[in-house]
This record gives structure tokens, sequence and C-alpha cells, in this order.
């Protein structure tokens, strides 16, 4: 007997006008595990990301979340900040977006607005600077540095955040993504721009997430050092297609990732 | 406009300049000939055209000369804020500015010991009065421009319902300044709420015209609703707000502040009651605004300015965020519509303006956007700035000009750009920035 997987996507379809971006993909997508998203520029990753955190509303189909607490919710029919905040789907952007002018601390207590919000009873409780209120910061605070510290951007938390190397910008936006305490999360790309070390660092990063926190992973990535090194599973799209799934060794053995990556052997003939 | 195209051509080499200043003064030329060059005497009846080429070429010369001044200047200025954001950029590291807390803590001092210094000259404490109602308003929308970053050219519409909710109130039911403050600054979160339930998904340009037309609706309905609002003519005989219920009158059958106190009666004595209630008031703004900054909610107007996309993702409800901001603001401008109907005694539709939108916006921008203190200093520029220049009285409009755009070349980020963190923890490396 197979678990419950944490998301389920069925048959689900994009269309913008003529353009058909995403063609029935369906994925599973476990709790504890890594699932990688590779394909081609264009093979509709980032739009499977849109479609599932709510910034589109697929054509066709289905993203169900199998929440422990909620039971199961349909992603697609939630607004798109009840994704994060209902849902526990929570993603990071291909294109980095931070709140540049504020500081990296500030970036992490935004991320855990709804706690805060609650907890200061629509501010009139934080205005009074009452004590349930004045817990509830600390605990934020002890939150958003314990991820600090886990990626070592502690030295930098009192630093405007637009003013940081692009591999910290990176991690930022991974931390502040956790500070939501995300069941599911989605990174797009976050290898991109980063140096063999760094990179190193995210792979053990997110097997730690994985591992000792319980935490799905979606990864969306084109390097494949990261991708072949802490996928569990790994789904191959092109043109909007699911064009092959499994393991990273069945993945590097598959005939149509390997046409879809390289092209057609006539093509490979010619240029030999 | 100058300034922009100023801005873009700093740091020229001379001969640039020099073939810049002369097309400028080529068209100096071509202007000047018809209308400074040319001119008709009135001779015996007749009108005579006679040439006046010395006035003409000193004009041209003027023109020339100012035009090599303004591009140094300006590249001058330019070559320093680069030198600025260099320096700024090797200390990414945020410090702490001891000195712009001392300043505001004189500037408090001064704010109230000023009627004890000015005491007896009306004058200067008008001034000062309305130079607050304006830090007041510079507040408010602070809130809605500065922190969510919602650009909102309507709020006068704000300070109009807070006037006019206390000008009805007390004329109409008899109630008194203390009871309305608290209904005129709901009724104008109320309207708030209605403005910026349909501009959520605007942004930028879109959402300024859509305020500018909602600020123009409410002052329409105020000159043509007569039966309400008595129109153009305004409500008249506003009771003033009484000193927990001392009138400032002369004495009478009932006590009154001076017969109270056993003070001989003066009109000032109203005059300065009036700045303290707004320099509470304006105080009170100030400490809500800040601690609102430091909370949950305002720390995501801070963050829908800079992304809205991401905020969404992180889980944050953006419709609310931004109509928090919207209400929070619209109230505040209401509390200093309530003080200004209570302090003028005599409302109507031309107090509320277009012209005072783009002022109080204007204290916003040239203080820096989402800076406290900025806005007092600016508010103290642009009030006080024109009353100085009522000595040049034809040239105080130009004058004013001048100096906006000379602070606005100098400063483009306002006058206190710098933003202050709201939350920090110790980290050692705070002072180990690398060069």
């Amino acid at each position: 007997m197979i678990d419950t997987p944490l998301l389920e996507v069925n048959h689900l379809t994009m269309r913008f006008g003529g353009l058909t971006a995403l063609d029935d993909l369906s994925l599973a997508v476990p709790a504890g595990k890594v699932t990688s998203i590779i394909g081609p520029n264009g093979a509709g990753k980032t739009t499977f990301f849109n479609c599932l955190t709510g910034f589109y509303k697929p054509t066709v189909g289905d993203v169900v979340m199998h929440h422990p607490q909620h039971g199961k919710l349909i992603l697609n029919h939630l607004a798109t900040h009840r994704v994060a905040r209902h849902a526990g789907v929570v993603r990071t952007f291909q294109n980095i977006r931070l709140f540049p002018s504020m500081t990296v601390l500030e970036n992490l207590m935004v991320a855990q607005y709804n706690t805060l919000q609650h907890a200061s009873r629509f501010s009139l409780a934080g205005l009074l600077g009452l004590a349930g209120y004045r817990q509830a910061k600390e605990e934020a605070l002890a939150k958003a540095t314990t991820w600090l510290e886990r990626l070592g951007l502690i030295d930098r938390a009192n630093v405007a955040a637009g003013n940081l190397s692009y591999g910290t910008q990176r991690r930022i936006e991974i931390a502040r993504a956790l500070c939501v305490d995300p069941l599911l999360l989605c990174l797009d790309e976050p290898a991109a721009g980063l140096n063999p070390r760094e990179s190193a660092e995210l792979n053990e990063l997110l097997l730690y997430l994985s591992r000792e926190h319980g935490k799905g992973i979606l990864l969306i990535e084109h390097d494949m050092n990261v991708v072949m090194r802490v996928s569990d599973q790994i789904c191959v799209l092109n043109f909007g297609h699911k064009i092959a799934e499994g393991t990273p060794q069945e993945i590097q053995q598959d005939p149509n990732v390997i046409k879809a990556y390289l092209g057609e052997e006539e093509i490979e003939e010619a240029s030999a | 406009m100058s300034a922009h195209a100023a801005q873009q051509s700093a740091g020229m080499a001379l001969a640039d300049k020099l073939k810049d200043a002369l097309r400028i003064g080529l068209v100096a030329l071509l202007l000047g000939i018809p209308m400074l060059g040319l001119t008709t005497v009135d001779q015996g009846g007749g009108l005579q055209v006679m040439t006046r080429w010395p006035l003409l070429a000193q004009f041209v010369g003027v023109v020339f000369f100012g035009r090599l001044i303004l591009q140094w200047l300006v590249g001058h200025f330019h070559l320093r804020k680069l030198q600025r954001q260099r320096v700024a950029a090797k200390t990414a590291v945020v410090q702490e500015r001891p000195w712009l807390k001392w300043l505001g803590a004189v500037a408090l001092a001064f704010a109230v010991a000023l009627p004890v210094a000015f005491s007896g000259n009306r004058y200067v404490i008008d001034i000062a009065t309305t130079v607050l109602i304006y830090v007041m308003l510079g507040w408010g929308l602070n809130v809605v421009v500065g922190l969510a970053g919602l650009l909102d050219l309507g709020y006068v519409a704000f300070y109009a319902v807070g006037a006019y909710s206390y000008g009805l109130l007390s004329t109409l039911f008899g109630w008194g300044f203390w009871e309305t403050l608290p209904v005129a600054g709901g009724m104008a979160a109320l309207f708030g709420l209605l403005l910026g339930w349909p501009t959520l998904r605007l942004r930028g340009d879109y959402l300024a015209i859509v305020t500018l037309g909602f600020g123009e609706i409410i002052r329409i309905i105020l000159v043509n609703w007569t039966d309400f609002s008595g129109g153009p003519n305004g409500i008249n005989s506003i009771p003033r707000p009484s000193f927990f219920g001392l009138e400032f009158k002369p004495p009478g059958d009932t006590p009154t502040f001076a017969s109270f106190f056993h003070l001989e009666y003066s009109a000032d004595h109203r005059v300065v009651f009036l700045y303290y209630v707004i320099l509470v008031l304006a105080l009170l703004t100030h400490v809500f605004v800040s601690r609102l900054r430091r909370l949950p909610v305002g720390m995501a107007w801070e963050a829908v300015r800079e992304d809205e996309l991401a905020c969404k993702a992180l889980g944050i409800n953006v419709t609310g965020v931004k109509l928090s901001a919207y209400a929070i603001g619209a109230m505040l401008g209401g509390f200093a519509g309530v003080f200004f109907a209570a302090r003028q005694g005599f409302i109507s539709p031309e107090s509320f303006v277009f012209s005072e939108s783009a002022t109080i916006l204007a204290i916003v921008v040239l203080g820096g956007r989402g800076s406290q203190l900025g806005v007092v200093f600016a508010a103290l520029l642009l009030v006080v700035l024109p009353e100085l220049g009522r000595d040049f009285s034809d040239y105080r409009m130009l004058l004013f000009g001048a100096a906006m755009v000379l602070i606005m070349v100098w400063r483009p980020g306002g006058l206190v750009a710098r933003r202050e963190p709201t939350i920090q923890i110790e980290t050692a490396a705070v002072q180990g920035a690398t060069p």
C-alpha cells in the first residue's frame, strides 16, 4: 500500500490563447523527498509552478494538496495568498523577488506576517505592547535567526537585502520561504548563478530539509550537479508534455530525455 | 522637466557644455527679439516700434552664463552623489544615526517652547500651527505613499471629510470637538476604504489618476449639494474647541478659561491653546505611525511597496494590507480636517482643492518617502518658504519653484532618504563591513 502523496497533480493543462504551455500533466509529489522538474527552456516548468501556487488558474485539471491538518485542498480553487497561508505551499522565484530596501531580518519577519498579525490582534495588542504579542515576536525572531544561522546569513541580518550578492540573495529567498513553515517548498532554479561551493551547500541544505524536516521539495533546476545528486524522483518536461519520470539513474538513460536535450540522432550524425 | 534634462546632461565635457549653453543662448535670442528687442512706444497719438538691442544682449548673456553655471552645479552635485553612493556601497551595513535622533529631539523641544519664546507674536504661532497641520497630513499620507507605496493624489478628500464631519455635527447637533474627533476619523477611514476598494488592482499612474478623480468627486459634491454642505458658501460659525469645558471668550456669565485661571482675557489664549492641541495631535500621530511601522502590518505595508507578488507568495493578503493603509492614512487626514475646521471656524470647498493634495504629496516626496522626520522638515520648508518670500511678492512662487528644483537636484531621494530598519539584532559583523 502506497502512502498518499503530499501533492497530486491531475491532468493539468494550461493554455494561453492558442499556445498550450502545459498538456495533461499528472504528477505525485511525496513528503520528505526531493522531486525535480527538468526540461529545456520553454518546456513549461515555471508555468507549472505558477499553476501550483495560485498565480495562474489552470485551464483544465486539478492540483490537490493532502494537508495533514486541513485535509484535502484543491489549490487551484484557492486565492493566491491562501495557497501559502492555508495549504503550506511556498515558492521562490526564478528572478529573485526579495524586498530589496528592507533588511535580511525584516524580509524573514515579513514572511511570518500571518502568525504575527494574528498575535497582534488587529495591531491593538501590538500597539499596546501586550505580553502575548511580545512573546509571538520573540518566537518569530528566534525562528528567523535559526534559519539565518543555518544558512550562514546571520552576519548579514541587518543589511538591506538588495545590497547583497546574487548567491546570498538566493539563500535569503530560501530562508524567507522557510519562515512560512511550508509543507511543500517549490524552488525555481535556486542554483542559478551560484558558484560550485555554494551549490554544494545548496545540495546539502535540500537533503537536510527533506530528510530532517520532512518537507516536500519541488525543484526546477538546470544544474545537473544539483538535480542528479539530491533528487529522489525526476520529471522531465518538453513543450508542456511529461516525457519521462523516474529516479536519476532511469532519467539519465532514458532515450526520450536524451533526444529532448541533445536533439535527434540524424542531427548528431550530420554534425559528426 | 528642466531638472530631469539637466541631470541627464550632468558630467559633460566643457566643449559640450559650451555648445549646450550656446544653443540655449540662441533660443533666448530668438525668443528675445520680439519680446525684448522690439518695443512699442506711444509717440504723439501713434505707436512706434523702437529697438532695445543692449537689453537683449544682456538678456542673452545672462541666459548663456546662467546655463553654464547650472550645468556646472548639476554636474558637481551629480559627482558628489556618485561619491556618496560609492561610500554607501562600501559600508552596506546599516548604521545608527544618532544625530538624526538628536535633531528630532531639538525640533520637539523647539516646538514645545515656541509659544513661550514668541508669546504675543500671533503671526508666528499661526504659521507654526499651519506647519503642524501639514506635518500631520504629511504623516498620514506617508502611510499610504511612503510606506505602502500607493500614489494618492486625492488625499485632500479625507481632510475634507474630517472637516465637514466636524462642521456638520457641531453646527447641526451641537457636538463638541473631542467627541467628534474619533467619529470624524472613523468617517474618513470609511471613505478611505471606499476609495481603496476599486483601486486595489491599479498601480502607479493609473492609481494616481483614480485617486485624483476621487478627490475631485468629494470636492464637487461639496460644492453642488447645497442642502447638505452649504455649497460654495461652506459652513459658518463652527464652534471652537474648549479647554475641558472652559470657553475662550471674554468674561461673561459662565466661567471662561481666563476667569477660571484668573488671567486677563486675551485672544491669544485660544491661539496658543490651538497650537498645543495640534502639537499633541501631531505627536500622537507620530507615535501611532512609528509604532505601526514596527508592527506586522507596517512591515507588510513596506513589503507590498517593495514587491506585491512576493507578498502573495508568502501568504500575505495584499488586499487587506492595502486597505488598512488607505483606512489609516485617511483616518489621520480626517483628524487633521477636524482640527482645521475647529481652528478656522469656517470651511468651504475652496480649502480642499487639488493643489492642497499636491502640496501634501510634495511634503511627503520632498521629505523622503517613509521618513517621519523628513516630513517635518519638508512641511516647514513648504509653509515657511512662501511666507518668507512675502517681501518679494511677485517673485514669490518663482523663488519657491527654484528652491524646490534645487532641493530635488541636491537630494533626489528626499531630505531624509535613509530608511531606518524596524528591527535589528546584534551581529558580530556589524562593525566589520568589508571594504
